[in-house]
């Protein structure tokens, strides 16, 4: 299984590992990472699981939708140009030892 | 034993888990037990008549949190708990196994049951309601048996239960009472247009049609009888005619209802020590003009909030607008607002998948949005909406009007 590591707002990180084809976002919550909300369970409505993604995988992850790309015009924290919705990110072996930051706030 | 017996909140979907967690964030310290009348820990009931549905996630991807979280987050979560009873004098919560639970704070969030066939034959078996993760399982266990569907309810939950079962190759038919579907939540534009993309789709479309019967076969349901006299082959049949609001609990305790637990801005109930979050609720709101009980994730999270933040003592009044969404086939239905009662509606784009949205007016009043495959619009009004923005009709039909532009004027200008 794929690893995702996890960096907080405080600094500390976790590293999980997620499943082949489930979403970054489940992954977080199942494995009980703190700081997504995921109030619509991933069905890209809320912009509550935002994350930024570490640069190095920008390129690796899988692009964005028009629909995810709208929903980031709503997010609590700041969008950035990394930023992306956790629950689009599906997860495969080519991004094992993806790095995400968690943003302070999802809501 | 703690000096202060803290918080029992009864119901752990959308709103009482989220209560309970939301209680812990604002700083709430007492001890929290969580009951649910449910085996499975607390999972997301929107992806039941969709993703989950179609097998496309399974149950461990329906969850909110582990259970360890709410280990971690001192929450003694209690499944496969029916609540009997509560006593307001004593302060307690009986429960159907006879254990009796003190409690200082309150929360009821009991949300709503499906609403039963008023039919001869519902009885039978083939019959099913999408509410819960046990009914969905149950349609799923018969499903590759089955090669026609009836649904009767043309609402949310019905359509989205049609579209994922003809995306799986069954033969849907979709009956509705009334003469366009989601009647109560959408105008005529959106109503017509998705009743189209359902029959291009494949889905029998019925409206203005009625159920008089449900015919079975050795105890198995064969056929559904048509107002009209026309009997349609169904192997299985999923019944969306609406829900009832679980309010018995608080009824027998005394709290005022009415069609749901009347609550105020903090989710308080007409007993200080008592709050109330989700379906189950009714309150008034600004984005009304009588007062709502709704049937939403929105208004669960929002709602049970600004309850956990009031139990904490750092009250955060509910005060969003209401918004909503559905998915049918390759369609996202977003909605924003309380829009029943418009009498005018300012379209966005030709009715298509490519996307259009509709701005409801009452007079001169912008009362909420719908859009179809076309978030950006959908954010933008429901943030405006927050602000009590008065968007102008004139402002809704101009195109070259960018409404993220106007959220961004509207905010410069607050």
């Amino acid at each position: 299984m794929p690893n995702v590591t996890f960096k907080h707002h405080d600094g500390t990180e976790e590293t999980v590992s997620i499943d082949n084809g489930k979403s970054v976002m489940l992954g977080a919550l199942t494995s009980n990472i703190d700081g997504i909300e995921a109030e619509c369970g991933g069905s890209c409505m809320c912009a509550t699981c935002h994350v930024y993604v570490d640069e190095a995988w920008m390129d690796k992850v899988p692009a964005m939708q028009i629909l995810e790309e709208e929903m980031l015009e709503d997010t609590a924290a700041e969008r950035k140009s990394n930023s992306r919705l956790s629950c689009q990110i599906e997860m495969s072996d080519a991004l094992d030892g993806l790095v995400v930051t968690l943003p302070e706030t999802q809501v | 034993m703690s000096a202060d017996a803290g918080l029992v909140v009864i119901g752990a979907s959308h709103a009482g888990h989220q209560i309970a967690v939301a209680a812990r964030q604002a700083g709430y310290a007492e001890p929290i037990i969580l009951l649910s009348d449910e085996d499975a820990l607390p999972y997301q009931r929107p992806p039941l008549s969709k993703a989950y549905m179609m097998g496309k996630v399974d149950a461990d991807g329906l969850i909110f949190r582990s259970r360890e979280f709410f280990q971690d987050q001192d929450i003694d979560l209690r499944l496969g708990v029916s609540v009997a009873g509560i006593d307001r004098e004593a302060k307690e919560v009986r429960c159907a196994d006879g254990s009796v639970l003190p409690y200082t704070l309150l929360a009821i969030a009991t949300g709503t049951r499906v609403r039963p066939l008023p039919v001869p034959g519902a009885h039978l078996d083939g019959v099913h309601y999408i509410r819960t993760l046990s009914d969905i399982d149950r349609i799923m266990a018969e499903l590759e048996a089955v090669q026609n569907v009836v649904v009767i309810g043309g609402g949310f939950i019905g359509l989205e239960g049609a579209a994922a079962l003809r995306q799986m190759g069954k033969e849907v038919a979709v009956v509705e009472l009334a003469d366009r579907f989601m009647a109560r939540g959408v105008g005529v534009t959106v109503s017509s247009f998705f009743a189209n993309h359902h029959r291009e789709q494949g889905v029998d479309v019925y409206l203005q049609t009625g159920v008089s019967e449900l015919t079975g076969e050795g105890g198995k349901v064969a056929g559904v009888s048509l107002s009209n006299g026309e009997v349609l082959k169904a192997d299985l049949v999923i019944a969306g005619i609406g829900v009832i609001a679980n309010q018995e609990l608080a009824v027998e305790a005394g709290l005022d209802c009415d069609d749901g637990i009347l609550v105020d801005e903090n989710a308080r109930t007409s007993d200080p020590s008592i709050f109330g979050a989700g379906d189950v609720t009714r309150f008034n709101s600004r984005f009304a003009p009588m007062s709502l009980r709704l049937e939403s994730v929105q208004n669960a999270t929002d709602q049970a909030r600004a309850a956990g933040a009031a139990i904490a003592g750092a009250a955060k009044p509910y005060d969003s607008a209401p918004w909503f969404w559905s998915d049918q086939f390759d369609l996202k239905l977003q909605m924003t607002g309380i829009t029943s009662g418009h009498d005018k509606e300012v379209m966005r784009g030709e009715p298509s998948a490519e996307g259009f949205s509709v701005f409801y007016f009452k007079g001169d009043t912008w009362l909420g949005t719908d859009t179809v495959n076309r978030p950006s619009d959908h954010i933008s009004s429901r943030r405006l909406l927050d602000m009590g923005y008065a968007l102008s009709a004139e402002e809704a039909a101009d195109e070259t009007l960018a409404l993220k532009d106007v959220l961004k004027q509207a905010r410069k200008a607050s």
